[in-house]
């Protein structure tokens, strides 16, 4: 029996900032009304149709009032890169239920040029992390990653060269990508002799750190029927998280991944082997890695043999990161927000002009992020209608 | 003494007696009696049961390493970690749960440190009013 929430909604409008990459003279929120305008606009709608506002990063209050939107349904879940992912879900279940009819997720981040962003403090030793963690000096985040990176090698075999083969394989899509910042070709090599950044994780391990924005609009399936799009439905949803410090995190090697990705397969009533294309937030090759074990596309351990040979590049039968991912396209800081704008526009074959760009035939999709050190997930899986 | 530069802890009232007991050189954490499990971080509740009944209890100070980084780069929250590279540790104690510290008397070499290690709690009085957990390999 379906679920009730089941495709009762779709994504209508998806888009970037106008610029993304180095910005250095526009403010983070310049970024979320660029992007917010760029996805209404194709979707045919305005700021004025809005009444579901969904931001992690800032306060909704605060984009909602740049943009003069006045909601009925405000959500701010913040836990990191993931939120944007949960706000579909949630956008869903809150326009099913009646509580608003056009909801608009807006990301804007300055991560690189830090244009009217806060400042990055330490949290001053009062919190828990500045008691139990941030005495010993452990960068965040990727020393986080790189830690349960080590755990993983360690229990799996899992080794430098399998996370490298992700670096590698994204980089190929980000060449397809013009908007992409890195899109010279690597190689394996290349990535085990970048420079060493947090042990096991070198540079290309790591994702970039860029100014972007990005917006996504959501409404029911029967008003997006009407509008420019063609819709790519909301088949299921699903987030959890099970940690916020990574000395907290039950098992380094598996995360909530393993309960958004079977509740939203379970949604979707679809099965892993139906996904055409899979949209994995990559802040560092490891969660790649980790994410695709946890959402049950291979089993645990074997992230690494899954990977190899290049499986997830243009031509490979597990097409992955298709814009270039935040490895080698763009990251703004909580990236979330471009895995399910580039899994709407493979699902639209918004690139069935641009050669091996475009997945042939893509008709599912799956988008997962990653939030805090790999504390917080959220999975969706999307349908072309 | 010269001034320590590094982020410290600051204790709250139910992480006091833990950083208490380092200043003392005598480490304890929480042992929930409902769960049959040792508690780290110090808190007021228990996170596998839910009870009240968190008793502070002496700990070994062995474990070994769950995970670790060698960090290469100076950047972090809390400026001062400019003497890289340095080693990060996550020891899984021998009452089980789990603690961060930093790796000493050992060269920051992945080639020398390996998950599975046996360590040893060291305690390091970086000031008059804290004490840090750091963690040695044992037999190195």
């Amino acid at each position: 029996m379906a679920h009730a929430l089941s495709g009762a909604c779709a994504i209508v409008g998806v888009a970037e900032s106008d610029e993304i990459g180095i910005v250095p003279n526009k403010s983070h929120l310049q970024l979320h009304a660029e992007a917010a305008e760029n996805a209404l606009a194709e979707a045919g709608l305005t700021t004025r149709d809005v009444d579901g506002i969904f931001t992690a990063g800032i306060q909704t209050t605060e984009i909602a009032e740049y943009l003069g939107i006045v909601p009925t349904y405000t959500d701010n879940t913040a836990i990191g890169g993931c939120s944007f992912v949960i706000h579909v879900g949630h956008a869903v279940a809150a326009i099913a239920q009646g509580l608003c009819s056009v909801a608009l997720i807006t990301h804007g981040e300055s991560g690189r040029s830090r244009v009217g962003m806060p400042g990055r403090a330490p949290s001053g030793g009062r919190t828990l992390r500045g008691q139990f963690e941030e005495p010993f000096g452990l960068p965040m985040p990727v020393g986080a990653y790189a830690m349960a990176c080590t755990r993983h090698m360690y229990q799996y075999g899992t080794t430098k060269e399998q996370l490298a083969e992700i670096a590698v394989a994204t980089r190929k899509w980000a060449q397809l990508n013009p908007k992409a910042m890195m899109r010279d070709p690597i190689t394996i090599e290349d990535v085990l002799k970048s420079r060493p950044i947090a042990y096991p994780l070198n540079l290309l391990d790591c994702c970039l750190v860029t100014d972007a924005g990005g917006a996504i609009v959501v409404t029911s399936l029967e008003r997006a029927r009407d509008l420019k799009q063609r819709p790519v439905r909301v088949l299921g949803f699903g987030e959890s998280h099970d940690h916020t410090m990574i000395s907290q995190m039950p098992d380094l090697t598996a995360g909530p991944g393993r309960i958004s990705g079977q509740r939203a397969f379970e949604m979707a009533g679809v099965s892993r082997d139906d996904i055409d294309l899979a949209m994995i937030y990559d802040s560092f090759t490891y969660t790649v890695l980790l994410s695709l074990e946890d959402l049950g596309f291979c089993q645990k351990g074997e992230g690494g043999a899954f990977v190899s040979g290049q499986r997830t590049a243009p031509g490979g039968d597990f097409p992955m990161n298709t814009n270039g991912g935040g490895l080698s396209y763009t990251h703004s800081g909580m990236y979330g927000v471009f895995t399910v704008i580039e899994a709407t526009r493979q699902l639209r074959h918004d690139y069935q002009d641009q050669g091996i760009r475009q997945v042939p035939d893509a008709k599912l999709a799956v988008a997962h992020g990653t939030g805090g050190v790999l504390s917080a997930t959220g999975t969706v899986i999307l349908a072309r209608d | 003494m010269s001034e320590y530069k590094k982020p410290l802890p600051v204790p709250d009232p139910v992480t006091k007696p833990f950083w208490d007991s380092l200043k003392a050189h005598a480490a304890q954490i929480q042992y929930s009696p409902a769960a049959d499990r040792y508690v780290f971080y110090p808190r007021n509740v228990c996170p596998y049961t839910g009870s009240r009944d968190l008793q502070w209890r002496p700990i070994s100070g062995r474990g070994v390493i769950h995970a670790f980084t060698i960090n290469y780069i100076g950047r972090n929250p809390g400026g001062g970690f400019s003497d890289v590279p340095y080693a990060v540790v996550l020891v899984e104690l021998e009452e089980g749960a789990r603690m961060m510290g930093n790796l000493v008397d050992v060269e920051p070499n992945p080639a020398k440190i390996k998950v599975g290690q046996p360590v040893e709690l060291v305690y390091d009085d970086v000031t008059d009013e804290i004490t840090l957990p750091r963690f040695r390999i044992k037999g190195g």
